[in-house]
C-alpha cells in the first residue's frame, strides 16, 4: 500500500517539501493543502519590484502549475484545514472533507501581528504578507499619496524605499531609537536611516503610534506619543509576525513561540514535521534554538523534512543567511548576531558600501555586508567552517575580502 | 523568441524558447529544466541558477558585476564559464545559446 504525505501551508517551506519528496525518491501520494487560494509563491517581491507593479504576477509562483503536475502532486488550494485526529491520522478540512496521513508536514509560516490601538481598523490601514494584502493596497499606491509605515524593520523600510522610489510620500515610524534594532547593530539602522532621509523619506524614530483617527475622504490621521498628527491615505503596518501553531498546537503537538521541532524537523508527535517560518528549531551551528523568517530556512527545512520522511537521517544544520533590497542597496546577511560582544566595521557606511562582522568572544557569529558581496561570501565560508578572524585583518581594507579566509 | 539550450550533467539536453527580455533561470524554472533552483526569484542572493556557458558563447554575454561574482565563489564547480542565469537575459544575440548545469546542483 502507497503512503500518503500531506502538507499544510502552500508557502516556500510547502512547495519546496514537494518538490524534495520526489528528488529523495518518495513514491507515494503527496497532497498539499492550503488556504491562500494561489500557486506557491514568493513573498519577498512583495515589499519590492512587486508592490510597484514592476513585476508580472506570473513571476512570483515559485513553480508553474505544470511542474506539480509532472510530480503528481495533488495541490488542495484555497481551503484551509481546520483540526487533526493524530490517533486516526486524520484531517478534516474547512469544506467539512477529510484526508488522511501517514506522514504529515507543517509548513503553516506565520501571520502578521496586528495594530491594538484605537482607530487600527480604519480603511486606510494595511498590512503586507500576502498577494492578497498587496491586490488590496495597490490601488492607493501611487506618486503623490502619502504613506505612513508603521515599523522599521526590513518589511516596513523595503515598503518605504519602493515607495519613495515611485513618489509617494513617505514617513516611517519607529518606536526604538533607530531603525532594525531587533537584527542590526546601531550603525547599521543608523546607515539605512540615513540613506531613507536622503531620499525624502521622514523617519520618526522613538515615536509610538497611539491612535488613528479618521479625517475623512479616506484619509487617516496617525497620533503618536510625541504629539504628532501625520496624515495619511495609505498605512502600511509592519510590527512582525505571529507563527501559526494553534492548529498544531489543539492537536497536542509541543509548541513554543513556534512549532517544536528536533534536528530532523520532527514534532513532539510521531510523523509529523514541520518545516519554515512556523517552526522553533534547534541550530547546531550556533547550539541554541531559534524561530526564522526567511526564505533560505524554509527551504533548508522543507528539504531536511523531505529527506528525513524518505528514512535518509538527515540532521538540519544551515548557517542562515537573508537579504534585503532597498535603493541601489543590496543587504546581506549571513549568521544570527544574537549575543555578540563586539563589532568590527569594515569600510565607510558614508560610501554605501561596508560590513559589519558581529563577534562573540572573538567568534565570528554573522556579517551584514551592505553592497559588499565578497566579504558576504567569505564570511559564510568562516562561520561555516567555524573559522578563526583577527579583528585587525577584518579592518583592514588593504587585505582582499578573500583572503580574510585564511586568517 | 530565442533558442536556447540546456544540458544537464547527465546529458540529457532541452531546446527551449525564451522570450527576448526574459533571464535565463525563469526560463529554465518554466519549463521545468531540472538543475536550476533560483531560490532567491533571481536577486543573485542565493547562487542555486549557476550554470557553465559554452565556450563559443562566453563574450557574448554582458560582463558579470561583483555581486554575481562574488556569489559564483560560494558554488563547487565554479570555472571560467561559470555564471548565474538569472543575471542572463534574454537577447537576439544570444540566439542558439549552449548551457551545462554543473553536477551536483539541484
Ligand atoms: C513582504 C515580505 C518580504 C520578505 N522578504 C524576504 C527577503 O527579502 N528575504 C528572505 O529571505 N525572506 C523574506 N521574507 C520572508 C519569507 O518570505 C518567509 O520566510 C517565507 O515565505 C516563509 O515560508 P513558509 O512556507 O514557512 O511560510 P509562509 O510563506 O507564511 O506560508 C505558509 C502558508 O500556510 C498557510 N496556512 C497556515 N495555516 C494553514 C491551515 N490551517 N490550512 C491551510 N493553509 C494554512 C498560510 O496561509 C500560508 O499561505 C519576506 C516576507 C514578506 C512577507
Ligand atoms: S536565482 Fe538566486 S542567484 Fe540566481
Amino acid at each position: 500500500m502507497s503512503e500518503t504525505t500531506v502538507i499544510i501551508g502552500g508557502g516556500q517551506a510547502g512547495a519546496q517539501t514537494v518538490m524534495s519528496l520526489r528528488r529523495e525518491g518518495f513514491e507515494g501520494k503527496i497532497v498539499l493543502i492550503a488556504d491562500e487560494p494561489e500557486l506557491p509563491y514568493q513573498r519577498p517581491p512583495l515589499s519590492k519590484a512587486y508592490l510597484a507593479g514592476e513585476m508580472a504576477k506570473d513571476r512570483l509562483f515559485i513553480k508553474p502549475a505544470a511542474f506539480y503536475d509532472k510530480l503528481d502532486a495533488e495541490l488542495l488550494l484555497g481551503v484551509a484545514v481546520e483540526s487533526i485526529d493524530t490517533q486516526k491520522q486524520q484531517l478534516t478540512l474547512k469544506d467539512g472533507s477529510t484526508q488522511s496521513y501517514d506522514q504529515l508536514v507543517f509548513a503553516t509560516g506565520g501571520r502578521v501581528r496586528r495594530l491594538t490601538c484605537s482607530g487600527a481598523d480604519h480603511p486606510a490601514v494595511h498590512y503586507l504578507r500576502t498577494l492578497g494584502d498587496v491586490e488590496a493596497m495597490q490601488a492607493r499606491f501611487s506618486a503623490g499619496t502619502r504613506l505612513a509605515v508603521v515599523g522599521g524593520g526590513y518589511i516596513g523600510l523595503e515598503t518605504a524605499a519602493i515607495a519613495a522610489k515611485h513618489g509617494l510620500q513617505v514617513t516611517v515610524l519607529e518606536a526604538q531609537a533607530t531603525p532594525l534594532v531587533r537584527v542590526a547593530c546601531p550603525e547599521v539602522g543608523q546607515f539605512f536611516q540615513s540613506i531613507h532621509q536622503q531620499a525624502g523619506v521622514s523617519i520618526h524614530c522613538d515615536t509610538l503610534l497611539e491612535s488613528i483617527e479618521d479625517e475623512g475622504e479616506g484619509v487617516a490621521a496617525l497620533i503618536t506619543n510625541t504629539g504628532e498628527r501625520i496624515l495619511a491615505e495609505l498605512v502600511v503596518v509592519g510590527i512582525g509576525l505571529l507563527p501559526n501553531v494553534e492548529l498544531a498546537a489543539s492537536a497536542g503537538i509541543a509548541c513554543d513561540n513556534g512549532i517544536t521541532v528536533d534536528e530532523h524537523c520532527r514534532t513532539s508527535v510521531a510523523n509529523i514535521y514541520a518545516a519554515g517560518d512556523c517552526t522553533n528549531h534547534p541550530n547546531p551551528i550556533y547550539q541554541r534554538r531559534m524561530r526564522l523568517e526567511s526564505v533560505h530556512n524554509a527551504i533548508e527545512q522543507g528539504k531536511t523534512v523531505a529527506a528525513n520522511i524518505c528514512g535518509k537521517n538527515t540532521p538540519y544544520a544551515q548557517v542562515p543567511w537573508f537579504w534585503s533590497d532597498q535603493y541601489d542597496v543590496k543587504l546581506q546577511t549571513v549568521g544570527i548576531n544574537m549575543g555578540y560582544d563586539q563589532t568590527v566595521i569594515r569600510g565607510q557606511p558614508d560610501s554605501r558600501s561596508f560590513a559589519v562582522f558581529y563577534l562573540q568572544a572573538g567568534r565570528l557569529l554573522a556579517v551584514d555586508a551592505i553592497n559588499r558581496p565578497a566579504e558576504f561570501v567569505v564570511a559564510k565560508k568562516i562561520i561555516t567552517q567555524g573559522l578563526a578572524v583577527s579583528v585587525d585583518r577584518l579592518q583592514d581594507e588593504t587585505i582582499n575580502a578573500k583572503e580574510l579566509v585564511e586568517a | 523568441m530565442i533558442k536556447v539550450t540546456y544540458i544537464e550533467d547527465n546529458g540529457t539536453s532541452r531546446d527551449i524558447d525564451v522570450e527576448e527580455g526574459t533571464n535565463l533561470m525563469d526560463a529554465a524554472v518554466d519549463n521545468l529544466v531540472p538543475g536550476i533552483d533560483g531560490d532567491c526569484g533571481g536577486v543573485s542572493a542565493c547562487a542555486t541558477c549557476h550554470v557553465h556557458v559554452d565556450a563559443a558563447w562566453q563574450d557574448k554575454l554582458e560582463p558579470m558585476n561583483e555581486t554575481e561574482d562574488s556569489m559564483l565563489d560560494l558554488t563547487d564547480s565554479r570555472d571560467d564559464s561559470s555564471r548565474l542565469a538569472c543575471q542572463i537575459t534574454a537577447t537576439a544575440a544570444l540566439d542558439g545559446l549552449v548551457l551545462r548545469t554543473p553536477t551536483g546542483q539541484h
